[in-house]
């Protein structure tokens, strides 16, 4: 038995190594994990904090309408009451939380008309289409149509 | 008390701003955001895409691309436009720049031929989630899949792993992005950016725990279906009106 | 609107490919170690002593790769600085989460622990005689044992025994598990398919005996001395043995891609025959895999000389090697040039100088043979061969 632990004695010395290279990841480890990890599931839950932080571009059209009242009244008597503000406005949340140092210019019409009304075999049939340069024989679209109420 | 619109607009506007302010400076000290009445687990998020709306306008991706921040070139969504040839053929699909700027008008009516707006599913049995290495990407209680970029190492394998090409490397940060759904405005009770600018609600934002959301009706009364069924990741963005050429 | 390299339809953000040659070059780095690993087990397991001349060669090559393997993807990530993070948060649900952990045991308990107690004797030696930085480094690596006696030896026979034998599945996991991570992602129908692991296990013992037998011979060209003929010819017929199955299970895939014929078949079938024509067909199935078996079955069939059997050895070395590089490209890259919509396919424009170019690939490679005659120097691997006890 002496013998046999004199003949492997040496044997301990590489344990030795790995069991101490093992306490100081574990000890690393508790150190840099990020906290509460784990605890909705296994990931960082701050990581949805940081998410939710991102800043706001688009303010929605609930907000527009709280000033905005006499064309959102215009719009939802028309074909438009659908469209958002923002959807041919541009994004506006940095007009809604300062309203008069940043003011937004007004779209170019013959490019934002033209996107959706454009003529297009793949577009559904039933939605108005006409092929522009025919349609308004060079024309602005709003010399006839009022953006917020494009009926005639 | 008697306020006007616009003093309860600029003490609105003054919050917003003080808000993104304060969130600013909280992304960069790490705290809690200011507000907190949203609850994870009473919402469960997901979407409805109708095919029969769309027109390719692209109005999604660029307001996806304004309100995110996405790098050019890469998608968070994007629009297909597909034509069917004849039958036993493959069809014909193209998405200009992922429709950022819409597209080419289409002349030939002798084909058939729509629009498919693609994002993000937000699995509920993600494959992406299971393959990240450390839990940088992962389900959120309300059912959203987000990445952590301060975690991520950038290794790709969701990138790889997910069946629908919805992920990209982002190339300034060096972390994988890719929709998150907008949780940022979800969470504040706003709609998607994509579906706010939508002109004709083609896309539509839906809470499967909201008992009175539309959701509801329509998935009892419509045909429905998911992408890709066959890779069961429990895909919560439902397309109505879909054909099955798509892929 | 015509995306450069893109033929039909890529999803938007598919043109782009994620995963570059670095990746490709990892798998075939740690299949050099497994395969090599796997030839020293012959000698030390299996007792085939005519191995024995190559069993600490075998050794030191498989260390040599294993120190440069995690390179490749340390240089590939994003953020390799958060790299540690496998180590803090492994997700459990994730192959490549056992990375980490499996590269450590391997790497320590496994190699390391072989190596030592291998060459125990000598370090004893060397830490006594040597002189200067030498001596320090000799002496740090007796662990502060000097106990070489016949009784303590005998020791470690047995327990380099047993580590060997539980180095040979370490050493399929080490693998096995990256043939996993192609093998079980569903989205990819390149990929995805139980053979996987196997394949890439067989096709890793194939390029580590080739390896090892091809530098055992150029190790003893430059030495000037004698070249075992049993030791090279027994090497060449676990080859061949090898590689006979490894063909099989790629040939089996083949044919049950080609008959089931689902729907990913026509638009994988379309790029084989087009984009990858010349790694797959030429490099990997013709050249890499039908010439070397062709060569060794000639070997094995006919009596050959010997000037002309180790040039055919040689040759089929050579080839195999690099046609299991072939390999490795075709199942990465190959597995990135088609859309998942089957409507398309997309190029890989591989850089030159850049974090994942071609440059620090090849430079990669070269490093383990740099590490390698450091060892060398270090353990000098030449014994007259004294097969194991135990």
């Amino acid at each position: 038995m002496r013998r046999w632990l004199r003949d492997s004695a040496h044997l301990v010395r590489p344990a030795l190594v790995l069991l101490a290279a093992l306490a100081v990841f574990l000890v690393v480890r508790s150190a840099i994990i990020p906290k509460a990890f784990g605890q909705y599931g296994h990931y960082r839950p701050g990581a949805l904090d940081l998410v939710r932080q991102h800043p706001i571009a688009y303010a929605g059209q609930e907000t527009c309408l709280m000033c905005h009242e006499d064309e959102g009244k215009a719009r939802a008597a028309g074909k438009h009451a659908h469209v958002a503000c923002e959807a041919c406005h541009g994004p506006l949340a940095q007009h809604t939380g300062d309203p008069t140092s940043y003011v937004p210019k007004l779209p170019v019409v013959a490019d934002l008309c033209r996107r959706c009304h454009e003529q297009d075999a793949a577009k559904p049939k039933d939605f108005p289409q006409v092929q522009t340069a025919v349609h308004s024989g060079g024309a602005a679209c709003n010399d006839c149509h009022k953006p917020h109420n494009p009926q005639l | 008390m008697d306020i006007s619109r616009r003093d309860l607009f600029q003490i609105g506007g003054k919050i917003l701003v003080l808000a993104s302010v304060g969130a600013t400076l909280e992304q960069i000290t790490g705290a809690a955001p200011p507000s907190d009445a949203y609850r994870m687990a009473d919402h469960w998020w997901g979407m409805i895409i109708d095919i029969d709306q769309c027109i390719g306008c692209g109005n999604c991706v660029r307001a996806c691309s304004r309100e995110n921040n996405v790098p050019e070139g890469y998608f968070r969504t994007w629009v297909e436009r597909y034509q069917i040839e004849e039958e036993d053929k493959p069809p014909r699909v193209e998405s200009p720049n992922g429709a950022m700027d819409g597209f080419p008008p289409l002349t030939r009516t002798d084909l058939k031929s729509f629009y498919v707006p693609k994002l993000c599913n937000h699995c509920a049995d993600s494959p992406c989630v299971q393959v990240c290495p450390v839990g940088a990407t992962f389900v959120s209680p309300d059912g959203v899949v987000l990445v952590d970029e301060t975690y991520c190492l950038g290794c790709r394998y969701c990138v790889q792993a997910c069946p629908y090409g919805c992920r990209y490397l982002h190339p300034a940060k060096n972390t994988v992005d890719k929709c998150t759904l907008c949780y940022h405005r979800i969470t504040q009770g706003l709609t998607t950016a994509c579906c706010e600018n939508c002109p004709t609600g083609a896309r539509l934002l839906v809470d499967f725990k909201n008992p009175k959301d539309p959701v509801h009706e329509i998935l009892r009364t419509h045909k429905v279906e998911v992408l890709k069924p066959y890779m069961a990741t429990r895909a919560k963005v439902y397309y109505e009106n879909l054909d099955g050429a798509v892929r | 609107m015509m995306i450069p390299g893109v033929d039909g339809f890529m999803y938007p953000n598919e043109v782009e490919l994620q995963w570059s040659v670095l990746i490709v070059l990892y798998p075939y780095i740690t299949g050099l170690v497994a395969g090599a690993f796997i030839l020293a087990s012959l000698e030390r397991v299996f007792k085939v002593d005519a191995v024995r001349p190559t069993y600490r060669l075998a050794l030191l090559t498989a260390l040599a790769f294993l120190l440069v393997a995690p390179l490749p993807l340390q240089l590939h990530l994003g953020h390799p600085e958060r790299s540690f993070e496998m180590y803090l948060t492994p997700h459990t649900s994730s192959a490549m989460a056992m990375f980490g952990f499996v590269y450590l045991w391997y790497l320590t308990v496994v190699l390391l622990l072989e190596i030592w107690l291998e060459y125990r004797a000598e370090i004893v030696q060397l830490a006594l005689s040597s002189q200067g930085l030498k001596r320090w480094i000799y002496r740090v690596l007796t662990l502060g044992s000097y106990n070489v006696s016949p009784e303590a030896r005998r020791v470690d026979d047995k327990v380099g025994y047993a580590v060997t034998v539980i180095g040979i599945p370490s050493a399929f996991l080490l693998h096995g598990y990256v043939g996993f991570i192609f093998g079980s992602v569903k989205a990819n129908p390149w990929w995805s398919s139980p053979l996987m692991p196997i394949v890439f296990l067989f096709s890793a013992m194939v390029s580590g005996i080739a390896a090892v037998m091809v530098l055992y011979a150029v190790s003893m060209k430059l030495r000037k001395t004698v070249i075992d003929m049993r030791c090279l010819d027994t090497i060449a017929r676990y080859l061949f043995y090898t590689f006979v199955i490894d063909f099989t299970l790629e040939m089996l895939d083949l044919v049950h891609r080609t008959y089931e014929s689902d729907e990913s078949f026509r638009s994988l079938d379309f790029m084989v025959h087009t984009r990858l024509w010349g790694s797959q067909v030429i490099l990997q199935i013709f050249l890499g895999t039908l010439v070397p078996l062709a060569l060794l079955a000639g070997t094995q069939l006919f009596r050959i000389a010997e000037g002309r059997r180790k040039a055919m050895y040689m040759t089929a070395g050579g080839l195999t090697l690099i046609g299991i590089f072939a390999m490795r490209w075709n199942v990465v890259i190959g597995g990135q040039l088609f859309s998942k919509s089957f409507l398309g396919y997309t190029s890989y424009k591989m850089e030159l100088v850049t974090r994942e170019g071609l440059v620090p690939a090849i430079l990669l490679m070269l490093l383990p043979f740099a590490i390698f005659l450091v060892l060398v120097k270090l353990l000098p691997p030449w014994q007259e061969g004294k097969a194991h006890e135990a």
